[in-house]
Order: structure tokens, then C-alpha cells, then sequence
């Protein structure tokens, strides 16, 4: 471009040239800008139907009519939804709360058990090295309804007792805290430690101690049943998640420079060396991607906690979501249905769109599960 | 070589042992570091579809409907249940019943069952779908890439929003926004027409298009998932075509080369690496939206709109035969088997990324 500058002194820089070479007319910005427009506001209408009747204050049975601004906004429905959302004896603090249980756990116990495989199927050759990669991809195609059957025949069989379910909770918090640990400790030795390597070892370790807290205060009764309760639900999502994270993190520890790796073989670093000390470390931002992926999918899970689930105490945000729209919906006014849909993506949107560059890479580089 | 992979460069570095040892020496480190994975994938995903296997071969769940339990076999004290009878072997029942939808059969299921029918759909969903997402992600792509436009970086905070935003809420979103009564679509519609519109979205049975046996359903969900995948192939694109360079177009002008000249035989090209895999992922995608069908049209009027992973979800959730279930999700599989070798192929995914 600089060397074909001062052939073509006229063509200045502010006025600009299309794709082929041709500057812009006053015409053609036109007819673009309208196109443009036009497709933004296709976009924009969905999201401008929902915010504005999420904030009208007559508490909308049906909307009746469209309007950007209703008259005379307010947070009406919000606070009537904060209440109480749904017909069930839940409230919006538990929903949220249960959401928050099984998308965080099932992000972090897949990118705890993934992102060793991911290491091992990035920088080493073995023997069935490919045939186990195919064997994860593969799971990662298949779709997470199609192994409903089995999990939940399976996992209903799974009756323990609260003592064992205590243990099991307290070997999970001891693996959450530990994780934690290798995120930070190692980043801080290297004097590396960055935003996303505080709240990915402060999310875990903060997780690890609920779990704790969990583990040392049992529920009620003495049998518990695996399949009816958000354990039971996450051990089912593992099942899928777990593939797709090990594949996700493997796409990028591959775009990881071998340069500091090789720097370390030579001066004496073993593998394990290598991989807490180099790989895990420069792998956080990796690791926050695809463990907000994994967040991301347990939060908006549906179809097996609709499933598994039947103690209102253990329902999800998204199930009543559900519970809000179509032959469920009963009388549940549409700004009170807007209000919950916004506020169940609010918070995903946000990350979401401060760490889109990463994810859009990861997207097309592996999993499709989503 | 060597030096991008410790262990082998361990290895290299000592001197030379036997055969035996060097494979174990090569294995070892990897095999620790997959250990955890490993056990936990053999417990909670390949145990459960060779389970799966083994369940589409039974009549699991059916005893339900004779008024007994089967997937009960622990009592209230422990004991067994009196009526509990574990499942037995049907051979390859469920599979004829479904392949060749045995009347009896689709009865039981409330009579729209039709396997053939719904794989073509399904099919057809899916290429339709992805096909508009990938023109007119494309052509978005194209036009925002436009030296000189005014309000890019704006348009492109825009264009991602219906990326950003969880699937499950649009879908729900969308249901209500075509709603006969009291959605916004109608209503958009009546107040561009100036007359009251009451389009039953879901309802309508008859093909709104005579000659194509599509309901009006297919077409409000084919603009929901319009509106939801197309942002996906324009961020895709527009990587790309920022990675083109320059110069290439300032050749083919001093060529005298037209604007559409240039755009079909650089620009679509010089794209196509990037959007073959993206494309792959977004006919496995939109293969298996469960969230968009299940929510919006529930695979009605009449199952016309049924696609395979909404069908296995009621086989599982409504008529509870979890054999039937698991035999049609083997069939999911087999359709999918093909569609990931191709994908395989193309990415050459599963291949070392250093050869």
C-alpha cells in the first residue's frame, strides 16, 4: 500500500477505496449505510420488543401494541420477578443459585480433569494417540440429548448414602482448592499472575470452599438418589462437557510458541516442569475461554435438568425460563417473562462480550457442542 | 523435531535402551497426564453408550406403561420392589419399529411418527439454514469491509449481539414474538400493512406455499435461526478477508480487473479456507438445535417440524421408552458418523499439528 502511495497522489487516505480498488462515492455510502442499517435494525428489533416490555410499568399481561419507550418505565416486573418467578415455591436467589452450582462445577471439574489430557494430546507422540483424539472429537459431534437415555437409566440406579456423598463432595472441594492453587501459585512465582489468573483461581477456590461447606453440612434422609438432583445433573453434563474442553484447550495449547519449552529442555525442565511452570500458565486466558464456555452451557442447560430434576428446591433458572413461555405459561405476564430473560443474559453477555476475540478463535478450531 | 516434544527428547538424550523400554518411557509421561481423563471418560461417557447399546437391543421403559416400574429396583427399605422385572432382549425390534414405522408403533407415539420423514426434514433444516447463514454472513462480511464506510466498528457491536446472547432465551423470545395474538411480528406486520394481522405461526397445518410440504412453523424458526447464526459466518469472514492482501486487488485493477471480477476471483477464494470448517461446524450446529425447535414450534403441527434430537428427547421425557430412546440415538449417530468423517477430513483435525 506505502509503496503505491505516491504513484497516486490523489487518492488520499480519508477518502478511502473499496475492497476493488475504487474510491467511495456520496451514493454508494448511501445505499451501504442503508443496508447496514437496515440489518441492524432486523437485529435490534428482538432485543428492543424484549428490553422496552420488560420495563413497562403496567405489569402487561399481553402486549397489545409495539413500542420503543413504554409510557412512563419503570423496574416494576424486574422486582415482581426478583420476588417470585414462577408458580413453584422457589425464589429467584435460589434459582440463581442452583444455576450458579451447576454451571460453575461443571466448568471447573472439566477444565481441572481437560486441561492435562489437552497438554498430553498437544506435546506428545504416542502410541493411540490419534485414534484417542478421534474418540473425543467424536463425542464432541454427538448430540448431548442423544446419551439421555443411558445417563438417566444409569444415574437413577446410583442410590448412595449421605456418608459416601460427604466424602465424594470433600475429595471434590480438596480437587477445587488444589486447582486453584496451580493457577495462581506458579503464575505468581513468575511474577505473571493477570486479571484472568486471579478470578479463575479465586472462582475455584472459592467453589472448592462451597463444596466444603457442602460436604460438611449433609441433607436431610439417608439414601441419596444420584439421578434427582444437580449432582446427578452435572455428572450427566461432565459427560459431554469434558471432551469438548479437552478439545477446545488442545486447539490452543497448540498455538502456544515451543520456543520457551525448548529454552527449558536444554536447560534441564521435565515435562512436568514444563507444564506447570510454562504451559499452565500461559494457558490461562485459555482456560478462562473455555471454562466461560462451560459456564456458559450449564447455565442455559435445559433438557436434563427438565429431566432429572423433580424437587423444586433443585430448579434452574433456565428450566423456569421454560416454565414462563408456551403451554406452561398459564398467567405469567410478558414483562415479567422479559425481565427474566434478561436478566438470565445479562451477566453471560457481558463476559461473553469482553472475551468474544478468544472464543470466536476457539469456535472454529474445535468443539461444536454447545 | 526432537526438541518440540519432551518426552522424546528425554529419551534421546540417554543412551539407547531396549525397544520395550523406550515405547514404556514414551508413554508414560503422556499416559499419567491423560489419567484423569481418561478414568472419568470411561465412567461417565463410554460406559453409557456402550449401555446405550446395549439398551437399544431392550424393551427398557416399556413395563411402565403395564402399570409396573422397571427402572426401580431399590424398594423403600432396600428390598426389591414385587413388581420389579429387569428388561428384557427384543433384538432388533426397536430399530424395525422405527426404520419402518410399524403402525402399532406410531401409535403409541400419538400417530406423527414418521422416522424417514423427520430425517429428511432434519436434513433439509439443516442446509437451508446453514446456506443462508453463510451467504449472508458473507456478503455482511463483505459490506462492512468496505474502505471508507462510516459507523463500522459500531455496526460490528451490533451485528454480534445475537451471538452473545444464550440460545435458550432466544428461542424462548422468538416463540413469543410470533405469537398470533400478541406478537411483535404480527403486529410489525400490521402496522406496515395498515390491517389487523393474526397469523397462527404455529398452528397453521396447511403448507403456506402450495406445492412445498413445509408449514408456516419451518419458516418463522428458518428466520429465528436466520437471525441467530448468520453474525457467526460474518466474524469468520471478516477474519479472512482482513487477512487478504492488498495488493492482490490493487494487481487485478491495474489488470483491469471490474469490481465483481475481482470479488469472485479473489475474494470468494481467498475465503474459502476459513469458511469450510466454519460451515462444518455449523451444519453439525444446526443438525442437532435442540433449543430453537423444542421451544419454538415443539416439532408441531402434526410433528411436521420434528428433527431427530427433539424426537429422542420426548421418546425419553414423554412416552418414557428408554429402549426405543436408545435406539434412535444410535441412529442419530450413524447419521452422524458421515457427517464427522467429512468434517475430519477436511480440518484434518485429529491430525499432529506439527507435521
Amino acid at each position: 500500500m506505502s509503496s503505491t502511495a505516491p504513484t497516486m497522489p490523489r487518492r488520499a487516505r480519508g477518502s478511502g477505496s473499496s475492497a476493488a480498488g475504487r474510491s467511495l462515492k456520496w451514493w454508494q455510502q448511501l445505499l451501504c449505510q442503508l443496508l447496514c442499517a437496515f440489518v441492524a435494525a432486523t437485529v435490534l428489533f428482538p432485543i428492543l420488543w424484549i428490553v422496552s416490555m420488560s420495563l413497562d410499568p403496567r405489569n402487561l399481561a399481553r402486549p397489545t401494541e409495539l413500542n420503543l419507550i413504554p409510557p412512563g418505565a419503570s423496574f416494576e416486573a424486574y422486582r415482581a420477578v426478583l420476588n417470585q418467578p414462577t408458580a413453584n415455591p422457589v425464589t429467584f436467589t435460589e434459582l440463581t443459585v442452583n444455576s450458579l452450582k451447576l454451571a460453575g462445577g461443571v466448568a471447573l471439574f472439566a477444565l481441572l480433569i481437560g486441561v492435562s489430557a489437552a497438554y498430553a494430546f498437544s506435546r506428545f507422540k504416542f502410541p493411540g494417540r490419534q485414534w484417542m483424539m478421534i474418540g473425543v472429537l467424536a463425542i464432541t459431534v454427538l448430540p448431548a440429548v442423544a446419551t439421555i437415555a443411558p445417563l438417566f437409566a444409569l444415574l437413577n440406579g446410583v442410590r448412595i448414602s449421605i456418608g459416601l456423598l460427604q466424602i465424594s463432595l470433600l475429595i471434590a472441594a480438596a480437587l477445587a482448592v488444589a486447582f486453584g492453587l496451580m493457577i495462581i501459585i506458579p503464575a505468581m512465582r513468575a511474577g505473571a499472575a493477570g486479571v484472568s489468573t486471579w478470578a479463575l483461581g479465586g472462582v475455584s477456590i472459592m467453589f472448592g470452599v462451597f463444596l466444603l461447606q457442602a460436604g460438611i453440612s449433609p441433607p436431610e434422609g439417608n439414601i441419596f438418589i444420584l439421578r434427582n438432583s444437580l449432582l446427578g445433573v452435572g455428572i450427566a453434563m461432565i459427560s459431554g462437557a469434558l471432551p469438548f474442553a479437552i478439545w477446545n484447550l488442545k486447539g490452543y495449547i497448540d498455538t502456544i510458541p515451543k520456543e520457551l519449552e525448548e529454552a527449558a529442555i536444554i536447560d534441564g525442565a521435565n515435562a512436568n516442569q514444563i507444564f506447570f511452570q510454562i504451559v499452565l500458565p500461559l494457558a490461562v486466558p485459555a482456560l478462562a475461554v473455555t471454562g466461560f464456555l462451560g459456564f456458559m452451557g450449564g447455565w442455559t442447560e435445559f433438557f436434563l435438568s427438565w429431566q432429572f430434576l423433580t424437587k423444586p428446591e433443585d430448579f434452574t433458572l433456565a428450566m423456569a425460563l421454560y416454565n414462563m413461555t408456551g403451554q406452561y405459561a398459564g398467567s405469567v405476564p410478558w414483562s415479567r417473562f422479559a425481565a427474566f430473560s434478561i436478566l438470565i443474559s445479562l451477566p453471560v453477555a457481558v463476559v461473553y462480550l469482553s472475551l468474544q476475540r478468544y472464543i470466536i478463535g476457539g469456535l472454529t478450531l474445535g468443539g461444536v457442542k454447545g | 523435531m526432537a526438541a518440540t516434544n519432551p518426552g522424546l527428547a528425554a529419551t534421546s538424550a540417554k543412551p539407547a535402551r531396549s525397544s520395550f523400554g523406550d515405547g514404556w518411557r514414551q508413554l508414560r509421561t503422556p499416559l499419567v497426564y491423560l489419567l484423569p481423563a481418561v478414568l472419568l471418560m470411561l465412567v461417565v461417557t463410554f460406559y453409557p453408550i456402550a449401555f446405550q447399546m446395549w439398551m437399544s437391543f431392550t424393551d427398557y421403559g416399556v413395563i411402565k406403561a403395564e402399570g409396573k416400574q422397571t427402572l426401580n429396583r431399590f424398594g423403600p427399605n432396600g428390598t426389591v420392589p414385587p413388581n420389579y422385572r429387569p428388561a428384557q432382549g427384543v433384538g432388533f425390534k426397536n430399530y424395525s419399529d422405527i426404520l419402518t414405522n410399524n403402525p402399532q408403533f406410531v401409535a403409541q407415539l400419538g400417530g406423527n411418527f414418521n422416522f424417514w420423514r423427520q430425517l429428511t426434514f432434519n436434513l433439509w433444516w439443516t442446509f437451508s439454514n446453514v446456506g443462508f447463514h453463510l451467504v449472508l454472513g458473507v456478503v455482511i462480511a463483505v459490506l462492512l469491509n468496505i474502505e471508507g464506510l462510516w459507523g463500522r466498528k459500531i455496526y460490528r457491536a451490533i451485528y454480534i449481539l445475537p451471538m452473545v446472547l444464550p440460545g435458550i432465551v432466544i428461542a424462548t423470545v422468538w416463540k413469543n414474538m410470533f405469537d398470533d395474538k400478541y406478537g411483535a411480528v404480527n403486529q410489525l406486520l400490521a402496522l406496515i400493512s395498515g390491517q389487523a394481522v393474526g397469523i397462527r405461526w404455529f398452528n397453521q397445518i396447511d403448507p403456506p406455499i402450495p406445492g412445498i410440504p413445509l408449514p408456516l412453523s419451518y419458516y418463522a424458526m428458518l428466520i429465528t435461526n436466520i437471525w441467530l447464526g448468520w453474525p457467526f459466518m460474518t466474524i469468520v469472514a471478516t477474519g479472512a478477508l482482513q487477512s487478504i492482501p492488498k495488493d492482490m486487488y490493487e494487481a487485478a485493477s491495474i489488470d483491469g480487473a471490474t469490481g465483481p471480477q475481482s470479488f469472485w476471483s479473489i475474494t470468494l477464494p481467498m475465503l474459502r479456507p476459513a469458511m469450510v470448517p466454519a460451515v462444518m461446524v455449523g451444519i453439525v450446529t444446526t443438525f442437532n438445535l435442540f433449543h430453537v425447535i423444542y421451544f419454538m414450534s415443539a416439532g408441531g403441527p402434526l410433528g411436521q417440524t420434528e428433527i431427530l434430537v427433539t424426537q429422542a428427547y420426548k421418546l425419553v421425557n414423554v412416552q418414557q421408552l428408554y429402549g426405543v430412546a436408545a435406539a434412535f440415538s444410535v441412529l442419530i449417530a450413524l447419521v452422524l458418523i458421515p457427517i464427522f468423517l467429512i468434517t475430519n477430513r477436511i480440518s484434518r483435525a485429529t491430525e499432529s499439528y506439527d507435521v
